[in-house]
């Protein structure tokens, strides 16, 4: 695509005229002059996906950080860690903003998924969209499985012991696929290598490309409009200033919530896993994964005969199948109808999320 | 800056908001480069520079030949002349920090990297180095050869 003539000098003027008459950046302005976004009620949760980019802006620039000093390895990891937050210069801010944004980036990303879900903004011609987003979102769920083992201590070294374990109950499949997660039988340092590389290298390059065309798939079909004012005048907000502006004004809120968490509540180091002692009391995973362990909490030992375990992890992989399908099983927002049965699903899976996730937190025996 | 004529103040008031608008962005990216930078100024390291060390056993080493060893975090060389003589010197290259070794058929120090030589009391003969090897004392203490650093 050409963006303008080269033939002509540029009628810009200064750094912007320069560049301009050289690879015609002309285009590119105008278009992002004339780009609008859908307004009206529900715009606010619009703001939750370029929240969950700008949060993974952080990971990778504290992740890269971080990297100047850890030291991966069942001898050196919990140390350096311990290094990095005690002796480093802003070591614990680095450390603290790391673990805090990727927690907010889980939150902002499930936001962001009910709200376009709630929106029905998968109906067709954006299933892709929705699929590439779905697969988005388990890739932010592995970063934070595989950053969660890395400073190696003991909470970590359980939750992965438990994690890892909940992967080979999976019919068929799940015991090779735990094993190679592991890099042997049990969790160790072999674990730890692969991991490292899962979080810092595989998983960069895969969060990134899929990142680049869900992007490019919203840039090219435009944000959905929701079903209900559809009918109505739609309200167009221009791109530049206007939702640009409040993207940056929401984002540094953000970053401000972001550092007064790591201030007030830097994130806990906790102490050294050691292979061969207890599981401590109160052990649970990350919050995003506690509706699944609370879930598993209250399943009989047998159901019908089959292992109470495999009925739950079964029934959260059909729950998941149901999440990646939505876009071709909503057969009324395909047609651009008001679906309330897909809404009253949503609903309760949110309902049934924060229960579980309240009670890991609150009741969790 | 224009003035006098009408409209002016809401160009001034541009020009207001233009400059908190940078300014404030200045102040941002400073916020944000400075813990950055100090993050990644190495924190200074604990080990302290040794000032005595047991380079090695009378025995290991043989007359006319040399042994690299462990001087705190930098390396030492250990000479015997062929007259059976201890010499000691920090195995650093004055040239570029490359690790030095005696060579029995020149009977000189000398550096690889860059072919700079040392004669054996350190000093600087041939090729690119600048200054002598910073020379260290040798005492020979029953079996052990201890090297110190002159004071």
């Amino acid at each position: 695509m050409r963006l303008s003539s080269s033939a002509e000098p540029s009628r810009r003027t200064g750094l912007v005229g320069w560049f301009d008459d050289r690879i015609g950046i002309s285009g590119a302005i105008d278009f992002l002059r004339h780009k609008t976004v859908p307004g009206g009620a529900h715009a606010a949760w619009y703001y939750f996906g370029g929240v969950s980019l700008f949060l993974f802006g952080i990971q990778v620039a504290t992740g890269l950080l971080l990297l100047f000093y850890y030291k991966p390895g069942t001898e050196t990891s919990y140390r350096s860690v311990q290094f990095i937050v005690t002796r480093v210069p802003f070591g614990w801010l680095m450390r603290s903003l790391h673990a805090w944004s990727a927690n907010l980036m889980v939150f902002a990303v499930f936001v962001h998924m009910f709200s376009v879900y709630f929106m029905k903004a998968y109906r067709p011609p954006r299933e892709l969209t929705w699929l590439t987003g779905v697969a988005l979102l388990a890739l932010t769920l592995t970063f934070g499985f595989s950053g969660y083992l890395l400073p190696w201590n003991e909470l970590a070294f359980f939750a992965t012991k438990v994690g890892t374990d909940i992967v080979a109950i999976v019919p068929l499949v799940g015991p090779g696929a735990a094993r190679l997660l592991r890099g042997g039988d049990d969790v160790s340092d072999a674990t730890l290598t692969r991991f490292f590389g899962f979080h810092v290298a595989i998983l960069p390059a895969a969060f990134t490309a899929m990142l680049l065309i869900h992007l490019l798939l919203v840039q090219r079909q435009g944000m959905s409009e929701s079903i209900r004012t559809r009918d109505e005048p739609a309200e167009a907000v221009p791109f530049y200033p206007g939702f640009i502006v409040r993207d940056a004004i929401l984002w540094l809120g953000v970053l401000a919530v972001l550092l007064a968490l790591c201030t007030f509540s830097p994130w806990e180091l906790g102490v050294q896993a050691d292979p061969f002692a207890a599981a401590p009391a109160g052990i649970r995973p990350e919050w995003y994964f506690a509706f699944v362990s609370q879930s598993l909490k209250y399943l009989p030992p047998r159901i019908l005969g089959i292992d109470g375990e495999v009925v739950g992890i079964c029934a959260f992989l059909i729950g998941a199948g149901f999440l990646v399908l939505a876009p071709f099983l909503d057969r009324r927002a395909a047609r651009g109808a008001r679906s309330p049965v897909f809404t009253f699903i949503g609903v309760a899976i949110v309902i049934y999320m924060v229960t579980m996730v309240t009670l890991a937190y609150v009741k969790p025996y | 800056m224009r003035t006098g004529a009408e409209g002016t103040t809401g160009i001034d008031r541009r020009r207001l908001l233009d400059a908190l608008l940078s300014g404030g962005f200045v102040a941002f990216l400073g916020a944000v480069l400075y813990p950055v930078l100090r993050y990644l100024t190495p924190p200074p390291a604990h080990e302290a520079a040794a000032s005595s060390v047991t380079a090695a056993r009378v025995g290991e080493v043989k007359p006319n030949s040399g042994k690299v060893f462990r001087f705190g975090s930098k390396p030492g060389l250990l000479v015997r002349l062929p007259s059976g003589e201890w010499r000691a010197f920090s195995a650093v290259c004055t040239h570029l920090q490359c690790t030095v070794q005696y060579r029995a058929d020149l009977e000189r120090i000398w550096c690889p990297c860059h072919n700079g030589h040392f004669d054996l009391t350190g000093k600087n003969v041939s090729g690119p180095p600048p200054k002598p090897l910073e020379a260290y004392e040798v005492i020979v203490k029953g079996d052990e050869i201890v090297v110190v650093r002159r004071a």
